[in-house]
């Protein structure tokens, strides 16, 4: 996106505001409202978790607060699951505002607000889609504090400054607490002109987090820690099979046992609630339920299911011909990645208080505003009387945009008329996962006598990521007739290669399949970029060079370009002392990343000791969480292509705890790595996902000239 | 059954129907400290580590009878905002977590590897602290685990008490 593109002004009537028990709530959009502060979660009593509601969830728009205490709450329609979402928005709101980064503190916004954004937290767009509409409000904000300033000092506006939360002129000064003090209606100018970014104090800078020190000294922050007065702990029984089907359960012994206070059974799933979690899991275990399992499916039935040929059928890119599969010049290989797990460590679950027709649900989730239709929908209650409350999330990943644990834990408290909390055990978090589904994916590439590639191909299957999901419109499916997650990096960037192409093919698998952190990205560029990097072999030509070649000046081309050429500078071929090097690049949602690795096998285990990851997200609002993001992104992109892998067997996914789970431990990271920033935009563009992308090809890669052996299968082993 | 033991320099005691019941539990459900999380319920992640007598301890597989007569620390009583451990301190000053979940489970198990080896090496680290994070954050928690150990180690055994 670019500046232009963005330009939309927060229109003058979006602004209305209202004094109340010393808080200014800023509004966007509505009418007036009468407000308490928010009190989210911890020990709070329920019924300040409910706020007096005015309006309908979609009518009110609490942005800003301003404290007494002279301080501003953000009140974030995204919400922090270790991205650094929120130290970021801090510092937008700090540098148009005027306030120190002290004086900012920022909340998740819980439904009532308005503000909860439609879709999701997800597809690493929080900073890229609020960068400009947050800098325009905070820049409204602080002239609509000027103007009122200027009122109260009796001066012109023109002769007014504002610095950390002061405005003054002509010897005088009041803070913004003051200025908004005993304000009923305020007068909104036009959006000032937003600052260049040159003249930003806290964009552009390592701020430290300002989650840093609630998560260093334990705090009660995520949705597994929130309680409520006289709250009740409950388990549910999910399948074990896959593709079964509820079909009776036998619960009187649970009845009886020690704590239990109710079992409940709904359509298809049963529930115990109990005193504590303990005695509801020891009655968990009495229960005997009856399945209907129609099927054991097996690995082989998956394998046969989702394979190139299969399914729908999409070009997803075209230029040029297509190659004859079977002529004897075109060089063609299979690659495959297996189920993956999300396995964030904060379990699934949810608090949940409905009584006298209202819900509150505090949770971890990402889809804040499914969360809450679905609960209304469930319990048939109007919307405005749900109120989802948002946490920290102990990780998100794609694992949060599907919360019926959100539903079922409203059920059971409407089934005791006590708060309930209810999470998922490990092997249920497994064996119930949302996963990252297995791919097929089929290369092909044709070679001139000079060593260029004059066709390219990149067919690929792969299980429902989008498709199916609550936060993309079936609609937009039948439109695309795509999956657009599915297709994540598998349109080829190597825009100079004559005939180039990607076809996808679409199976929706019996389990649930969605998103996982980067989508279809982390397979997708496995295969490609391990494809060029034998078709570069193949050609006699340096690697980087070779990629080069094949990418164009057009469009995004220049930033990849870059990253791959500034990245290639610390490459080198060949083995030395038992090492070798290995390259791959990627784009994913205008951002781009080159990867150099240095791996050596020890004990017939490939050993990762280096990653330089050069890396284009345009402007890094927080250098340093760009940073920790790309470290992430990599080590779990490590972990996902080098070590996990969910299987079937005798109709059940194992395995079922971590450690058979095979994860990437410290043990697993490499001891160095380095990333190197290139500012190649002058918007933010998005960071969580896209340093990913390279990371399973460049380790294979380097294991091809370590070994002579090329890996095609996911994990690499 | 009644349960006393010492948890973060306080005498507690703790009456429960079940005295298998995982300390974890009676840690977060009955002395509302959640600083301690459950990540797994069998002892495979570590999010649940702290401390009896010094020693690391997967609290979500430890019953809470063994914890009679013993010496509980949890991450509410490791250090504090003001005088923070030095675990604590390295993971602030390198930015080590991003969502934080497992976090107090690594800071308890370092602190507990610092105490038996001052000066760990990289193997030591990786031999020891096993723990999962998801969110992959080994590469600074390794340098703040070094960190960790000098800021300890410049800290007298004097002002440290």
């Amino acid at each position: 996106m670019s500046e232009q593109q963005g330009k939309r002004k927060v229109s003058r009537r979006k602004f209305l505001v209202r004094g109340g028990l010393g808080t200014i709530g800023l509004l966007t959009l509505g009418t007036y409202v009468f407000r308490n502060p928010l009190r989210r979660m911890g020990f709070a009593a329920a019924e300040t978790l409910i706020p007096p509601y005015s309006g309908t969830g979609t009518e009110i728009n609490l942005w800003f607060e301003i404290t007494e205490a002279n301080k501003v709450i953000l009140h974030s329609p995204k919400v922090e699951m270790g991205q650094g979402t929120f130290t970021s928005l801090a510092q937008i709101v700090a540098d148009e505002l005027d306030v120190d980064m002290e004086q900012v503190e920022v909340k998740a916004a819980a439904t009532e607000t308005g503000i909860v954004d439609g879709m999701s937290t997800g597809g690493s767009l929080s900073i890229a889609s609020l960068w400009m509409p947050l800098r325009e409000m905070a820049a409204t904000l602080r002239e609509m504090i000027k103007t009122e300033a200027a009122a109260k000092l009796q001066r012109n506006v023109a002769d007014l400054n504002t610095s950390a939360g002061m405005v003054s002129g002509g010897g005088q000064s009041l803070s913004y607490a003051e200025v908004a003090a005993g304000v009923q209606e305020w007068n909104v100018p036009d959006t000032p002109p937003l600052r260049p970014t040159k003249d930003y104090k806290f964009i552009g800078r390592p701020i430290k987090r300002v989650d840093l020190a609630p998560k260093v000294f334990g705090d009660p922050i995520f949705g597994m820690d929130a309680e409520m007065p006289d709250m009740l702990h409950a388990c549910i029984i999910r399948p074990e099979h896959v593709g079964a089907k509820f079909k009776s359960a036998d619960t009187r012994k649970a009845e009886s046992m020690p704590g239990v206070v109710k079992v409940v059974q709904l359509d298809d799933w049963v529930g115990v609630i109990a005193e504590s979690i303990s005695q509801a899991l020891a009655a968990k275990r009495t229960i005997k339920v009856e399945w209907d399992i129609p099927k054991q499916w097996t690995e082989a039935d998956i394998r046969e299911l989702l394979q190139v040929g299969k399914g729908n059928k999409m070009i997803t890119q075209k230029v040029g011909q297509a190659l004859e599969a079977e002529a004897e010049d075109v060089v063609s290989m299979e690659f495959t990645s297996p189920i993956g797990a999300h396995a964030q460590i904060e379990p699934n679950g949810a608090v949940a208080l409905v009584k006298d027709g209202r819900a509150t649900v505090i949770l971890s989730t990402q889809v804040i505003g499914v969360t809450q239709r679905q609960v209304s929908e469930a319990l048939d209650l109007p919307l405005e009387k749900v109120n989802i409350i948002p946490t920290y999330l102990g990780g998100g990943f794609g694992r949060r945009l599907n919360t019926s644990h959100a539903i079922q834990a409203a059920q059971m408290s409407r089934a005791v008329g006590r708060p309930v909390k209810y999470f998922f055990t490990r092997k249920e978090e497994f064996q119930n996962d949302t996963f990252r589904p297995p791919t097929h994916h089929i290369m092909r590439g044709k070679l001139t006598a000079a060593g260029r590639l004059e066709g390219l191909e990149h067919h690929y299957a792969s299980g429902d990521v989008a498709i199916n999901s609550v936060i993309v419109p079936q609609a937009l499916h039948s439109i695309l007739g795509t999956d657009i997650g599915a297709m994540r990096g598998a349109n080829l960037y190597y825009d100079k290669v004559p005939n180039h192409r990607a076809v996808q093919w679409h199976t929706t698998l019996p389990f649930a399949t969605s998103w996982w952190r980067s989508l279809g990205l982390l397979a997708n560029i496995f295969a490609v970029e391990s494809f060029v990097d034998e078709m570069a072999i193949r050609a006699g030509k340096d690697p980087v060079q070779f990629r080069l070649d094949h990418i164009s000046e057009e469009g995004f081309g220049p930033r990849i370009r870059a990253v791959i050429a500034k990245a290639g500078e610390r490459y080198r071929d060949g083995v030395v002392r038992g090492r070798a090097m290995g390259f791959a690049a990627s784009i994913d949602g205008g951002s781009p990343a080159a990867h150099v690795v240095e791996v050596s096998i020890e004990d017939e285990e490939i050993k990762v000791h280096k990653v330089l990851c050069v890396f284009d997200c345009g402007v890094a609002v927080n250098p340093d969480q760009v940073r920790a993001q790309c470290e992430g992104s990599i080590v779990m992109g490590m972990s996902g292509a080098m070590h996990e892998k969910m299987t079937l067997k005798d109709g059940q996914l194992y395995p079922t705890i971590y450690g058979p789970y095979d994860m990437a431990l410290m043990r697993n990271t490499p001891k160095e790595v380095e990333v190197v920033l290139i500012e190649g935009a002058d918007t933010p563009f998005p960071v969580g996902e896209p340093p990913m992308g390279p990371i399973g090809a460049a380790v294979g890669n380097a294991v091809r000239r370590l070994t002579g052996k090329r890996l095609t299968e996911l994990p690499l082993r | 059954m009644k349960i006393a033991f010492t948890i973060n320099g306080q005498a507690q005691s703790v009456d429960i129907a079940d005295g298998n019941t995982p300390l974890l539990w009676v840690v977060r459900d009955i002395l509302h400290l959640k600083g301690t999380k459950y990540g797994c319920g069998k002892a495979a992640c570590g999010a649940c580590t702290l401390h009896v007598d010094g020693e690391a301890i997967r609290s979500c597989s430890y019953a809470v009878k063994f914890a009679a007569g013993k010496d509980v620390t949890t991450i509410e009583g490791l250090g504090t905002r003001e005088n923070p451990h030095p675990v604590q301190q390295a993971w602030m000053e390198y930015v080590v977590p991003q969502c934080g979940y497992c976090q107090p489970g690594f800071i308890m198990a370092t602190a507990a590897l610092l105490e038996k080896n001052p000066n760990p090496t990289d193997e030591d680290i990786d031999n020891n602290i096993v723990n999962v994070c998801r969110c992959a954050t080994y590469v600074r928690m390794r340098k703040a685990i070094h960190r960790a150990a000098e800021l300890k180690q410049s800290t007298s055994p004097t002002t440290n008490q």
